[in-house]
């Protein structure tokens, strides 16, 4: 595509008289479909990839769907409850056809019609979707703060490091970053809520209730969280950063950059970092597609009302069509993630060439 | 000039042998060969972080499978002993160590009811909770009553004092004579409990004392308690040994019953009792939970059960994705495509949700732990499945491959035989990487209540994780040592599995740590 723009661009500049233009521009409009449509481009790969998505997703929901509607629905069949109203119902929601059946059904209503049923245990008579949709914020909340956080932490961590590589600099980050790696989120957790929530008392113990999600009060109620989990991330960045820069800095080109005359801060921040940037970049990008889905551990931990309790909950209570619907969720994300990151590979960096092995 | 030689018929005398011997001698080499392990071991010990790790895993797996034989004993056997909520809390307490705080006691402020009453205890048997007081009778500001409080250092193993038991007379007989072997008093004298006026306090055995409805001691003129002490009544006939002051008057214990089933009600003393009930006075490095196990020697069962259920998964899914990854690699085409699909399909699902319907399927059918071995086998073969496979189309079309091909080698053998080997370097080190994984997914999976394999026989770390979690701000001991072991097993782990990476594969050093 890069390429095709390029050509776009060169045919414009050299177009001269008006009359002509019109034609001319017909014709770079073809050339760039041309270009566009051409195999192996990087519209075709976007577009297969995301044909292999919607299959996988699709496979993935009709693995999920068959092995959960074999699960034995006992909660309706509690002592005490209208065996005949239950089994009207269960008739009326099309549960006595064939399990595939039942799945195009969940399909047209789900994925085309939008409609993900209403809640049976967890949130009783509510519209899932709806559920689903306010605990939104809480979690995209924590994650962008942590987001905003971790990124610039992890990158300049991991750039220090390799600037000073082999030094007592380099050492103190590098192992710091390999304890952070290595320990379980929920250690430094649970040390951050002892240490700043229990001991100093700095902050509240678990995130505030309500939905003023900007306000001071909610900032300060979800700095616990941000933080624990903020620290995997600046670690996992700091990691891949120092490892990237360190092996640009270490190439021929950068020496060619100083024996030309460039100061050595010239050198590193006009060719070593905007080389060791094209992988690091990908991944702060998958980070954020990642946002909406959060962590689950630290969202019990500090009782963050988002996606991830929600999904927990499902799971306790049973009720199959939070279930169904996260787990479609969840599958997307992760499939989106990957799509994400692989794409932006080949746009910030055009010498890769994408689609191709 | 010699006629030109006649190459092609040349007698057959004329040929003399060079050698004689059946043996080429060439001359022997003076080193010996160095295999490809043996390259990478010599890698491996030149990485002193790595080494370090591999000693201190050592140590830790040491300490799990050894703790649980040979730190037994008759506290930790008697999993389902119902005394042992008496011992649940304790603090953790080393000799050793009790310089540095590791002895037992926590700091608290007491008012001064509370204050009095945990004195009383210590008056009684001798063994004061509280170990030190820093500041005594202080009013609090801003509380606007004038009570006093005291700011003091409790031993956690000696501050709940005495309860009420019910033995037969059999159990009682046995205290005494162990208390006149040992000369150490478990039981203490009966409480004349009609005295106090409030059901509770009836039931409180450590009121021995008079006391204001309010649970206030009521000290005479010196300052001491004025004991209630039962004077009256059967107690059986006690014949060991009595606490100091008492001229044989005391009565030890409430008799129940009828004369065919007699029940004595005793008040003993927690500390004590212990050493009679399970030999040895209470002192828990680690501390107890809060069902009063012993979290050192369930740490350990913990940690054994972690590190084996990792251990058969990173086999399992080794071999699983070796063949996996050997049929793709090998033939390529079609087969690959197909399989690779599949594995993309299950790799995408998320954990939690495999876990998940694993759980909910299988759990009641075949157990707890085999279901969560089957959710971690079903996804976890498909890292190792790709590394084989790229090892096996970096290999497949070289000419050693050709050679054997041409020398008549079937699929089979090319496979395993010629190109396996070239990926066991990688596997191994990713099967020691996943154990890390494994265990670290375990505890989340457990921690969060997905999967539950606590019990009172079988525990992990996530489980006690978990269940410390509801403490962290009352009795963080809890959680502390698990998290902190799972810490040091997680950090040592994946420096020696880079260490094995760099080892094995040379040229991948560096590009990750």
């Amino acid at each position: 595509m890069f390429r095709s723009v390029c050509v776009w661009t060169g045919v414009l500049k050299s177009a001269g008289s008006a009359q002509n233009f019109q034609q001319r521009c017909l014709n770079t409009k073809k050339e760039w479909r041309k270009a566009m449509f051409k195999k192996n481009s990087i519209f075709w790969y976007i577009l297969k990839r995301i044909a292999l998505m919607f299959f996988v997703l699709f496979a993935i929901l009709i693995m999920c769907f068959v092995l959960v509607k074999l699960l034995p629905v006992t909660d309706a069949e509690a002592f005490g409850k209208d065996m005949n109203l239950i089994l009207q119902r269960r008739e009326a929601l099309g549960y006595n056809k064939p399990i595939l059946v039942q799945f195009w059904i969940f399909i047209k209503r789900s994925i085309f019609g939008g409609d993900w049923g209403i809640s049976e245990t967890l949130y009783r008579n509510q519209d899932v979707w709806d559920v689903f949709i306010s605990k939104l914020p809480a979690t995209m909340l924590v994650n962008v703060y942590s987001m905003i956080l971790s990124v610039p932490l992890g990158l300049a961590l991991g750039i220090y490091a390799a600037l000073k590589k082999n030094k007592w600099q380099d050492y103190t980050i590098s192992t710091l970053v390999m304890v952070f790696i290595s320990v379980p989120s929920y250690v430094y957790a649970f040390l951050v809520q002892y240490l700043f929530c229990f001991k100093l008392q700095w902050f509240p113990l678990q995130m505030k209730s309500g939905t003023d999600w900007l306000s001071w009060p909610m900032f300060v109620s979800v700095i616990p969280a941000v933080i624990s989990l903020a620290f995997g991330s600046v670690a996992g960045l700091a990691r891949y950063s120092r490892a990237e820069l360190s092996e640009v800095l270490t190439s021929d080109f950068m020496l060619l950059a100083r024996t030309k005359g460039l100061k050595r801060s010239q050198a590193t921040l006009r060719h070593a970092l905007r080389n060791a940037m094209v992988p690091v970049f990908p991944m702060i990008l998958g980070e954020f597609v990642g946002i909406l889905g959060g962590s689950l551990i630290i969202e019990q931990i500090f009782g963050i009302p988002g996606v991830g309790q929600l999904f927990l909950n499902s799971i306790t209570a049973l009720d199959y069509n939070f279930f169904m619907l996260l787990n479609a969720f969840y599958t997307l994300i992760g499939l989106a993630t990957g799509i994400v990151v692989d794409i932006s590979y080949g746009l910030i960096d055009p010498r890769i060439k994408m689609g191709q092995r | 000039m010699r006629k030109e030689a006649d190459y092609a018929n040349i007698p057959k005398e004329k040929f003399e042998f060079y050698q004689r011997e059946g043996d080429i001698h060439d001359k022997k080499l003076e080193t010996k060969p160095v295999g490809y392990f043996r390259d990478a071991m010599r890698r491996f010990a030149r990485n002193k972080s790595s080494v370090i790790a591999a000693v201190i895993i050592f140590f830790l797996i040491l300490y799990a499978l050894l703790v649980p034989v040979f730190g037994a004993n008759d506290y930790t056997r008697a999993a389902t002993d119902t005394t042992y909520l008496q011992y649940a809390r304790l603090l953790p307490k080393w000799d050793l160590f009790a310089w540095a705080g590791w002895d037992g006691c926590s700091d608290a402020t007491l008012s001064e009811a509370d204050y009095l009453a945990r004195t009383a205890i210590g008056v009684e048997t001798g063994m004061n909770p509280v170990v030190e007081v820093y500041r005594a009778g202080y009013e609090k500001a801003g509380t606007g009553s004038n009570s006093l409080y005291y700011d003091v250092r409790l031993d956690s193993y000696v501050k709940n004092g005495m309860i009420y038991l019910t033995l037969t007379p059999a159990e009682y007989e046995a205290i005494q004579d162990w208390q006149l072997e040992h000369d150490i008093q478990v039981i203490y004298p009966a409480v004349d409990t009609k005295k106090f006026r409030i059901e509770s306090q009836r039931s409180d055995a450590n009121l021995w004392y008079e006391c204001s409805p309010k649970g206030v001691p009521k000290l005479d003129k010196e300052g001491n308690f004025k004991p209630l002490y039962k004077t009256t009544g059967n107690d059986g006939d006690y014949y060991s040994r009595r606490i100091e002051g008492d001229d044989g008057s005391y009565k030890y214990a409430t008799v129940a019953g009828t004369s065919t089933a007699t029940s004595y009600r005793v008040r003993v003393f927690t500390y004590t009792y212990f050493q009679f009930r399970y030999g040895f006075e209470p002192s828990f490095v680690f501390g107890t939970n809060a069902y009063g196990q012993d979290i050192f020697t369930r740490l350990a069962s913990g940690a054994r059960f972690s590190l084996v259920f990792a251990l058969c998964i990173s086999a399992i899914n080794m071999v699983i994705g070796a063949f996996y990854g050997a049929i793709e690699g090998y033939y390529g085409g079609a087969t690959d495509i197909t399989m690779e699909r599949i594995s993309d399909i299950l790799y995408n699902v998320p954990f939690v949700v495999v876990v998940t319907l694993f759980k909910l399927h299988l759990a009641n059918k075949v157990g707890a732990v085999p279901s969560l071995l089957f959710a971690f086998v079903m996804t976890g073969w498909i890292g190792m499945a790709s590394t084989t496979r790229m090892q096996f189309y970096r290999y497949k079309n070289q000419e050693y491959i050709l050679s054997a091909r041409t020398l008549g080698a079937g699929n089979f053998r090319l496979m395993f035989k010629h190109i396996f080997p070239n990926a066991l370097g990688t596997l191994i080190t990713s099967a020691v990487l996943m154990i890390p994984g494994v265990i670290a997914s375990e505890s989340n999976m457990t921690y969060l209540g997905i999967v539950n394999l606590d019990s009172s026989t079988r525990t992990s770390i996530g489980s006690m994780l978990s269940a410390g979690r509801a403490m962290i701000s009352s009795f963080p001991h809890i959680i502390l040592f698990p998290a902190l072991f799972i810490s040091l097993l997680m950090i040592s782990f994946n420096l020696f599995g880079n260490g094995l990476r760099d080892a094995f594969n040379p040229s991948l050093r560096g590009t990750e740590d």
